[in-house]
């Protein structure tokens, strides 16, 4: 564990990583402790966020951060040493809620965060969702919306893929402006995440990583 | 371009060009917890009351009510909520809904002439609220937004705003009842989105000048220490020609009122520096002194 470079990617030192990161590459260091050091700064920057230290902007940062090192790092990884992804997650916006940006957030700290995500985008169809499920067969499935009306979608989503036979080992989250634990209770999810810290944890807690 | 609204009792608030900003308040909604989206639940609606004076004491022209959250039966609670605040000031009301069963109740309880807000590009919403608005004479916000989302430039925006109008003047609705919201973005997201919103209010501005609005607190989602952001982001929209903002009115007034000075809405800055004599009358009052 390098908590030099832990300490300048959770302060979001772009420079002075990235050329930590070369130096470690040319010396030898082996590319996936760098990769679990990145992973732990990200896990700072996750903390700092959650306490109002860090905002959207200090996230997305840390995420271009890491995906410029996973970028470096990644083609001196060979597949046995576990630089394959975690884990793979559905995500997208409900029938008739057009919202994006949660939505958008939350696929770029999955993706960064080293999960294989698949975004099949807006207002998207409940047989979309349960083709998509069958097709990809994620872990994960992250639904997002923002209207009030996004609830009904949400429901009927989950019970399309019940009725399906997809539901039973498949997780479930619920995210998205006006989304709580009432609306995940009444729509069936197996959680709602607040922002998208929140859904990195979970798919950490679900599905590892 | 002229908008002119009134309230339950008369009162009138006039939004256009060259005038001051008309304040829309916007406290009074279900996100967020608190006792204004309690009330919504629990049917007291004293919070909505106290909220009401209160954003109206601090210099609201307009009020927004919108009730439309998980769990709130809008067909219900909406009347309900507009009367609460009816009862207690004569502004006019800024109903937001696309429920075209509850804005038909709240538009039969008689509010004067209220702004509703608001519709999209999407055929749907055209067909079910433009109808209403004609029937009850209402103004209306049109939001430049359609069924593929917001779209990411000026003119993608301004060809959404093109074709709303094309439904409101095959409807008879007035070009002047037309509020035109060119979509406040996070800038926390994405850096180019202020400039993408300005930019369309330029475009909207020198293509039909129609009167524009913007919920002005959206820019500073995301970020730390929202109050600057909002004030500078309104300070910029103003220059590019908004006529009336949805804001926190405690907060934005001062500044509302200083860009109005600086852009010249506001002749011989009366305005600005009355309320400066008044808010100085007020502290001396509070604490006694001369």
């Amino acid at each position: 564990m390098n908590d030099k470079l832990i300490n300048l990617m959770a302060d979001l030192q772009e420079e002075e990583t990235m050329k930590m990161v070369e130096e470690l590459i040319a010396s030898g260091t082996d590319p996936v402790t760098i990769l679990d050091d990145a992973r732990r700064a990200m896990e700072v920057v996750g903390k700092r966020f959650e306490q109002c230290e860090y905002f959207i902007p200090d996230l997305m940062m840390a995420g271009e951060i890491l995906q410029g090192i996973t970028k470096m790092v990644k083609p001196r990884i060979k597949q046995a040493q576990g630089a394959g992804k975690k884990g793979r997650v559905l995500v997208g916006t409900v029938a008739g809620d057009i919202h994006d940006i949660g939505k958008d957030i939350v696929t770029f700290m999955l993706d960064v965060s080293g999960y294989e995500v698949l975004d099949i985008g807006i207002d998207v169809p409940v047989e979309t969702f349960v083709e998509k499920t069958r097709e990809f067969k994620p872990q994960v499935l992250a639904l997002s919306g923002f209207l009030t009306l996004a609830f009904d979608s949400m429901k009927k989503t989950i019970e399309a893929l019940v009725a399906a036979n997809l539901r039973d080992g498949l997780k479930i989250m619920i995210g998205g402006g006006q989304m709580d634990d009432e609306v995940r209770k009444y729509v069936r999810a197996d959680a709602y995440g607040k922002d998208a810290v929140a859904a990195v944890n979970l798919c950490r807690e679900w599905i590892g990583g | 371009m002229k908008t002119i609204v009134r309230g339950p009792r008369g009162k009138e608030v006039v939004i256009g060009d060259g005038l001051p900003t008309v304040l829309l308040g916007e406290r009074i909604n279900p996100f967020g917890k608190g006792p204004v989206k309690e009330a919504m639940t629990t049917g007291n609606m004293e919070p909505i009351r106290a909220e009401a004076a209160r954003q109206v004491e601090a210099g609201a022209d307009v009020l927004l009510v919108s009730v439309s959250a998980f769990g709130i039966d809008e067909v219900r609670v909406l009347p309900l909520v507009m009367e609460a605040v009816m009862d207690v000031v004569d502004v006019p009301l800024c109903i937001e809904s696309r429920n075209p069963e509850a804005l038909d109740a709240a538009l039969r309880l008689g509010c004067g002439k209220p702004i509703v807000s608001s519709v999209t590009g999407e055929g749907p919403v055209l067909a079910a609220l433009l109808p209403l608005v004609k029937e009850h004479g209402t103004a209306l916000v049109a939001l430049a937004s359609d069924a593929s989302g917001i779209p990411k430039d000026p003119a993608g925006r301004v060809e959404v705003i093109r074709r709303i109008l094309e439904q409101t003047d095959a409807t008879g609705i007035p070009r002047e009842e037309i509020l035109v919201d060119c979509v406040a973005e996070a800038s926390a997201v994405n850096d180019k989105a202020a400039g993408v919103t300005l930019d369309t209010m330029e475009r909207v501005r020198a293509e039909w000048g129609l009167n524009l609005v913007l919920g002005a607190s959206n820019v500073s989602f995301g970020l730390p220490d929202r109050m600057t952001v909002n004030a500078a982001f309104l300070a910029l929209a103003i220059k590019a020609g908004l006529t009336a903002a949805i804001v926190n009115p405690t907060t934005m007034l001062p500044y509302a009122m200083a860009a109005d000075l600086l852009v010249g809405r506001d002749p011989r800055s009366r305005r600005f520096t009355t309320y400066h004599r008044k808010r100085k009358a007020k502290e001396r009052e509070q604490t006694g002194q001369p």
